[in-house]
């Protein structure tokens, strides 16, 4: 009974770090989540994958001087201050996000989520996408037009703090969610292919309240090859 | 038929100067503030029968609000009624005192431990919400709500409360939310505090 029970465990484990394992990788392949690739606890911020100036002049320097120097590194630092002696001390950031609530699985979700964030944007980003992604918006969205308008749309009218995710489910069908506060669509199965930020602090030094203006700025800076990978993943 | 409008604020936006900045005051009223009355306003239109209750009536129950148009009524009215109880519950210079200070004292045990467990509480809140001091069946209680909930929604009703949407902070403190809960006890207009405790006993 133990045993099979352990092994449940230890299945559920791998299921979850094979489903992972694609994006990761290729997350890896660009260094973006070493700690992830290594499956090691969340010790570290993870590098930004260009200057904090870089994505000027749609996100400032100071936005991101704050965002990912302040915002970030506290979830990182909370994380590893909380999971300190817990049964989450060595776990993955996937499993820590896919089996703890509270305080833990908020800094845990927030730490993958502002790394994706940094992933999911460039510099000299925007345009369209390309080959099998922009085949798979438009079966499943009408048009890209169509998708940009409805993920916008959503982005604007999230309530509060939170995210909105491009994300396809284990039959590659894509949808766009919107996930409140630190919420990530793995816990719903879903797997992540671009995200944007619309807590007010991704935003508010450069936009203040207008949020809609930020979103529409995000469009020239959505790196739609790190879609492309994750989809294919 | 009544359509909700922005209440004047009773001072000048920088009148909360150093605490609070006359350009996040001025942006919080006349954007923010301003964008949850249209939203409410929209929200209600087609809906006279609810058009001349005020945003309070309207959160305290919900339920008798219609379906299609519940969760809309409960974020902008709520972000309504909440600032609205906000602007004037802010002044400087006004010392605890009065009944609703000896109240907190004998609840908390001193103003300095209501103000602990008070600022521990907004510090933690998760997101996007407010802190409230609320009299709970005639009890003192702090409590958290998420968003714009108020807590006149849980049969709560609040004498005293602190915005800690990222908006109302961060031009001037950023990610340093303890700074602007500690800046925020300079600002309690404790005669307002006072005057709502008293009509909620």
């Amino acid at each position: 009974m133990d045993r099979e029970i352990n092994q449940g465990m230890i299945n559920r484990r791998q299921f979850l770090w094979t489903a992972l394992a694609g994006s990761v990788a290729v997350a890896a392949d660009i260094s973006v989540f070493p700690q992830v690739s290594k499956a090691s606890p969340p010790s570290a911020l993870p590098p930004l994958p260009y200057a904090q100036n870089a994505l000027e002049p749609y996100i400032s320097a100071e936005t991101m001087s704050y965002h990912y120097g302040k915002h970030h590194a506290a979830y990182v630092n909370n994380l590893n201050t909380l999971i300190k002696g817990t049964e989450f001390e060595n776990e993955s950031l996937e499993y820590i996000i896919m089996n703890a609530s509270g305080g833990i699985f908020n800094n845990a979700a927030q730490t993958w989520n502002h790394a994706f964030y940094w992933n999911s944007l460039k510099p000299k980003g925007g345009g369209a996408p390309a080959g099998v992604l922009a085949e798979a918006i438009r079966s499943d969205f009408g048009s890209v037009d169509e998708f940009k308008k409805s993920f916008s749309q959503k982005a604007a009218t999230l309530f509060g703090s939170g995210w909105v995710w491009l994300v396809k489910d284990k039959n590659r069908k894509l949808t766009i969610e919107s996930t409140g506060n630190a919420g990530n669509p793995l816990t719903a199965g879903l797997m992540p292919l671009l995200t944007c930020d619309v807590w007010e602090h991704a935003y508010y030094i450069d936009y203040r309240n207008a949020r809609a203006k930020y979103i529409e700025a995000y469009w020239n800076l959505v790196d739609w090859d790190f879609a492309s990978i994750n989809l294919a993943a | 038929m009544m359509s909700h409008t922005l209440p004047t604020l009773p001072y000048a936006y920088d009148a909360l100067e150093p605490y609070f900045d006359a350009r996040t005051m001025e942006i919080h009223h006349t954007k923010h503030h301003q964008t949850y009355v249209d939203k409410l306003n929209a929200a209600l239109k087609g809906h006279e029968a609810l058009q001349d209750k005020s945003a309070e009536a309207l959160l305290k129950d919900l339920n008798a609000i219609p379906e299609t148009i519940r969760t809309a009524v409960r974020n902008h009215g709520g972000g309504h009624a909440n600032h609205a109880f906000w602007w004037p519950m802010l002044k400087k210079d006004i010392a605890f005192s009065g009944p609703v200070a000896d109240a907190i004292s004998k609840r908390f045990g001193s103003y300095e431990k209501f103000r602990e467990t008070f600022s521990s509480t907004a510090a933690l809140l998760f997101g996007s919400g407010w802190t409230w001091l609320v009299l709970d069946q005639g009890k003192l209680e702090i409590v958290a709500t998420p968003n714009q909930d108020n807590p006149v929604s849980q049969g709560k009703t609040p004498v005293l409360g602190i915005d800690v949407w990222e908006h109302a902070y961060y031009l001037k403190y950023q990610n340093r939310r303890p700074d602007y809960i500690g800046a925020f006890f300079n600002v309690v207009n404790w005669d307002r505090v006072n005057d709502m405790y008293s009509a909620a006993k």
